[in-house]
């Protein structure tokens, strides 16, 4: 039986991780958090919940702590599928399992989640209108289809996990991503997924300010 | 001519960024890094001797005084500098980061080495 590994990367999620990690272990049993060098005590929280613990000394950044983990992933030699997941409970766990096992049912190399594929999710115009800009922006330079490029659900296999190589480690890494997969030309899925907006993801996830952010690093083209 | 040695500049400063950020080796980007400084102590130590030379130099650019083409000048070394150093911050970003993953993997028990066992 293949291995999937649930990858989360976190900093200072103290206050959310560890019922996200309660919630997917009875699904998943391998979930690795990468500890980003908080401040609060995540990595405790995260571990004393049930998932591995990886601590990069000092803060990195997320693009880097996602590698870390995928790094970190590719040791174990019964490795099927890897899914990245955010600290914050933004995803849902069965979006999370269907994801793996279309990887695990060998239908893609990468199964990409998208909120613009059904009307579940609840989002702001002013935020889908960002969104969709930016999926629009990286259809123009890369060709691929994807409508929702700044999802932090994906669920992919061994062969892409050592094929994505992120050096990007801020924010830009979610455009250094699909660039890699454009370069890498995998088997592509996307999968309608759920966000979950909730008080504390709207405080702390991508504000509308970090949206120029992103937009200016894929205009600028992305470095 | 004014708009000529605004080409001239702006391609000048477009080849030698990219040339520089290109990565090459370390040892050819030390190479361009001194001739470049050898080229401004040679221009600098001739400018003391001959005060008039910067401006009949520029005068042939159509530039009207000397200075403004030391100007011209310290926009393109500052272009160069802002580009050699980004590539060098990179550089150091990607170092780091490696070195820093290298030590959280290793620090980080492996549960299928027991399960394997």
């Amino acid at each position: 039986m293949k291995r999937t590994w649930i990858v989360i990367p976190m900093y200072n999620e103290g206050t959310v991780v560890g019922d996200v990690v309660r919630s997917l272990q009875p699904t998943f049993g391998h979930v690795v958090c990468v500890d980003d060098g908080s401040s609060d005590d995540s990595a405790a929280i995260a571990a004393a919940a049930g998932a591995v613990v990886v601590s990069h000394p000092i803060n990195l950044g997320q693009g880097a702590a996602l590698q870390t983990g995928i790094e970190y992933a590719l040791q174990d030699p019964e490795l099927g599928c890897i899914v990245t997941f955010d600290a914050d409970g933004q995803h849902r766990v069965v979006d999370a399992r269907d994801m793996a096992n279309r990887v695990l049912a060998d239908e893609a190399d990468i199964v990409l989640g998208s909120r613009f594929l059904d009307d579940r999710t609840q989002l702001s115009r002013m935020k889908r209108l960002v969104l969709k800009t930016a999926a629009f922006q990286s259809k123009l330079s890369t060709g691929l289809d994807l409508t929702d490029a700044h999802n932090g659900l994906r669920a992919f296999n061994p062969y892409v996990a050592r094929n994505i190589k992120l050096t990007q480690n801020r924010m830009a890494h979610a455009s250094e991503l699909v660039n890699r997969l454009a370069d890498l030309k995998p088997r592509y899925l996307e999968h309608p997924v759920e966000i979950i907006y909730t008080d504390y993801s709207k405080a702390k996830g991508q504000s509308l300010l970090n949206a120029v952010n992103i937009l200016v690093e894929l205009f600028m083209g992305q470095r | 001519m004014k708009i000529l040695i605004q080409v001239i500049l702006i391609l000048s400063v477009i080849i030698i960024s990219l040339a520089l950020m290109r990565g090459g080796s370390n040892a050819r980007h030390l190479a361009i890094r001194r001739l470049l400084l050898g080229f401004f102590a040679i221009v600098a130590a001739l400018s003391i001797f001959f005060p008039n030379l910067l401006t009949k130099v520029a005068g042939w650019f159509g530039i009207g005084r000397g200075t403004d083409l030391v100007l011209y000048g310290v926009v393109v070394m500052l272009l160069v500098f802002i580009a050699t150093t980004y590539q060098r911050y990179r550089a150091m970003e990607i170092s780091v980061t490696k070195l820093a993953r290298r030590i959280a993997i290793d620090e980080t028990p492996k549960p299928w080495e027991v399960e394997g066992r």
